[in-house]
């Protein structure tokens, strides 16, 4: 179960059309408890691919391990061609230090569900923090580059503001100017309307569609939105108890789900809704 | 009152009013040693390194579950028996500091763990490095949670400074005690140090929590 | 002289004092939890007087020394013509300072009974008296237990004070016994290490044995 053992992967992704994303027989479980059981998932660079599944069927914990918020029990996963989880040491894979999961965090943002600003500084400070702290930008560039940003997602008037005198909406906007401030080739979302008010979910899943319409970043995102994530996704991925159960293109999975897991859950949401 | 006398009480209250600037400076100097201090067992307490976490650990429980009256008194008068001989003042305050260093380690550990977990995990997908995650984004927010703990601790050094006049450091209650037998009259000295220390920790508390309240709008917090 | 011929010689005076001291902690302990239910009440009360009586006294013994008080009670207190034998004074001391800091916890958790509590006592239209007894204090002594674990341990400190007056506690003995024998470590190491043993292997224990059985009392366990 425990497959520690990670000869059988290759050094690096090699060869023409790449994924940017690849998780290869990645297993994570707590104890007992098994989240993930081997899961195999490739995402091409400029690809926007949406998890859905009911909750705990892992959906989460596949971003927050590309996030390196979570360790994995097994398996390797690939980012832009190099293993994220691990690195090479005399031509074998080991785990990866500190200083290769710095190195390998650049390429990623993320945007969670409880946006996770930090509260004792201004909308332009959180967006600024990272390109001065981290990538070692100039004040001044650091700046016009979230000023940029924090017009994109409509929040450039209220740049000054701290978090607590944000609505939820404007704090996750915020947050994803954040995120984009670090230049990341891969994007996660977090569940990252599940925290608002309905009224202003539309607000923050705009600014996404907006992103996917205009920019070429590869993209994660779990979300409860089915419609929205209907309209933007490239392709869906339904997880059922740590596994993917069926994928395919929106129009594949909502209008000619195959597996009989899939047509419950879908049809409990609608449901719902 | 009884046997009030005010001439006396005139007559005293000039050295009374000295005495309370070195309890005024203990409390300083104390209090400047255990808050940095406190920081650094708090901090330790947070490595991966095992061994050094527990030692800390059950340091700081040790210091905080057994008298101060004792440990000045240990630290004191066990450096002579070693051949390390320290000034009152200087025992003084390693022990007064060590003592309030054990509390308010405590109190940041809690301010530390108030921080949601959220704050981390943002620092670390925007790739902060650990020194800056401390600096600039939990110790910000830990602070504000941990001020009225400190500002408790900061009026609890300088209700716990009388007890440095038992190795002779000249503060309120030793100079009380002094005059008390000088000239046999305990009521006008000993009540007078009872007024000082209420004259200052009333109002300082008072102080404090208008400090708190500031630090939080100061870092939008409020 | 080893430490071990060094306790044969002095055990006996180290095992008095500790004796004195658990006796001060058991009586202070005492004093303080009655003053703190009396002023922690008192400090609730819709009579302004009782009130301010209740918060001058909080404010007074919180805002002095336990030193200042003790001296103040053993030397000051019989020029009013009350004389207390130094035993009796030093737990008067201890037990007076600590229950204003307890009165401020038996205010807190009073308080921080959840408000449908009150409500609903009153809604079966209980007297004052019995909503406080029968339905806040029950839950109150379940919020607060826990820091009078905290506040405890702070009064067997105190207590080492009392030395300061020549009552015969652990802490007098070991100051006689380093003042004949200059043996400072151990003597000094000796009582830091029963003050922390009665702290953590007796009052902490029985603490959260109090904790565990008010828990079972209340059906919460």
């Amino acid at each position: 179960m425990n497959t520690t053992d990670v000869s059988a992967f290759p050094l690096r992704l090699e060869g023409d059309a790449i994924p940017m994303v690849s998780f290869k027989k990645v297993t994570k479980s707590y104890g007992n408890l098994v989240v993930l059981d081997s899961l195999d998932l490739d995402v091409a660079e400029g690809e926007m691919v949406t998890v859905i599944g009911p909750s705990g069927s892992g959906k989460t914990t596949v971003l927050r391990m590309l996030m390196t918020l979570e360790t994995i029990n097994g398996g390797v996963i690939y980012v832009d061609g190099e293993p994220l989880t691990h690195m090479e040491r005399d031509g074998k894979l080991v785990r990866a230090d500190s200083r290769h999961l710095r190195k390998m965090r650049s390429k990623i943002g993320m945007c969670f569900q409880h946006f996770n600003l930090f509260p004792h500084m201004t909308a332009l400070e959180n967006c600024m923090e990272g390109p001065v702290h981290v990538l070692g930008m100039s004040k001044k560039e650091a700046r016009e580059r979230s000023e940029e940003l924090l017009a994109m997602v409509g929040m450039a008037e209220k740049r000054d503001q701290h978090p607590s005198r944000l609505s939820g909406g404007q704090q996750q906007r915020v947050a994803i100017a954040r995120a984009l401030a670090m230049r990341p080739k891969v994007m996660l979302f977090d569940e990252v309307t599940s925290a608002l008010d309905p009224e202003v979910i539309g607000e923050v899943t705009n600014v996404i569609r907006q992103l996917v319409a205009e920019h070429n970043l590869t993209m994660l995102m779990v979300t409860h939105q089915m419609g929205f994530a209907k309209d933007i996704s490239d392709r869906i991925c339904f997880f059922y108890s740590g596994r993917i159960e069926e994928q395919g293109t929106p129009d594949e999975l909502f209008g000619n789900p195959q597996k009989e897991r899939t047509q419950q859950f879908l049809s409990a949401v609608k449901e719902a809704s | 009152m009884f046997d009030w006398r005010w001439d006396f009480t005139f007559e005293i209250l000039p050295r009374l009013i000295v005495a309370t600037g070195n309890t005024l400076l203990a409390a300083g100097l104390g209090y400047a040693i255990a808050v940095v201090l406190g920081l650094v067992f708090a901090l330790a307490q947070r490595t991966p390194f095992r061994p050094l976490t527990i030692a800390v650990r059950e340091a700081v429980e040790f210091i905080r579950s057994t008298p101060l009256v004792l440990q000045i008194f240990f630290v004191f008068y066990v450096g002579p028996q070693f051949g390390i001989r320290l000034s009152p003042w200087t025992a003084g305050m390693i022990a007064i500091g060590l003592h309030y260093a054990a509390y308010l380690s405590e109190v940041y550990r809690g301010g530390l763990e108030s921080v949601p977990k959220g704050q981390w995990e943002a620092a670390k997908s925007l790739n902060l490095s650990t020194a800056r995650t401390y600096f600039r984004v939990i110790l910000p927010q830990a602070l504000p949670p941990s001020l009225a703990g400190m500002g408790n601790y900061l009026v609890g050094i300088f209700k716990d400074t009388p007890m440095l006049s038992v190795i002779g450091v000249a503060e309120l209650m030793h100079t009380a005690n002094a005059i008390g037998s000088e000239t046999y009259r305990f009521l006008e000295p000993f009540t007078l140090v009872g007024i000082i220390f209420l004259c200052i920790s009333l109002p300082t508390a008072a102080l404090i929590r208008l400090f708190e309240g500031w630090v939080r709008r100061k870092l939008g917090l409020g | 002289m080893s430490y071990f011929e060094f306790l044969g010689q002095y055990g006996d005076r180290i095992a008095s004092g500790t004796l004195i001291t658990m006796a001060l902690t058991v009586l202070s302990a005492l004093l303080a939890v009655a003053i703190a239910v009396a002023a922690g009440l008192m400090r609730m009360a819709p009579n302004m007087a009782v009130r301010g009586l209740a918060t001058v006294y909080i404010e007074v013994f919180r805002g002095t020394s336990l030193l200042v008080q003790l001296y103040w009670i053993f030397f000051v207190l019989p020029l009013f013509g009350i004389t207390l034998e130094k035993f009796t004074a030093g737990f008067v001391a201890v037990g007076m300072n600590l229950g204003a800091y307890g009165a401020e916890l038996v205010r807190g958790a009073i308080l921080s009974v959840p408000k449908g509590q009150w409500e609903a006592a009153l809604a079966l239209n209980m007297s004052p008296a019995k909503r406080m007894i029968r339905v806040i204090l029950p839950q109150a002594v379940l919020i607060m237990l826990p820091s009078w674990g905290n506040l405890l341990i702070e009064l067997l400190k105190g207590t080492a004070l009392v030395a300061l007056i020549s009552v015969a506690d652990l802490m007098f003995q070991v100051k006689q016994i380093n003042g004949t024998t200059f043996m400072s470590a151990e003597t000094f190491g000796t009582a830091l290490i029963i003050y922390y043993v009665l702290a953590r292997f007796m009052i902490t224990p029985f603490m959260r044995w109090l904790e565990r059985f008010m828990l079972r009392k209340m059906g919460r366990a």
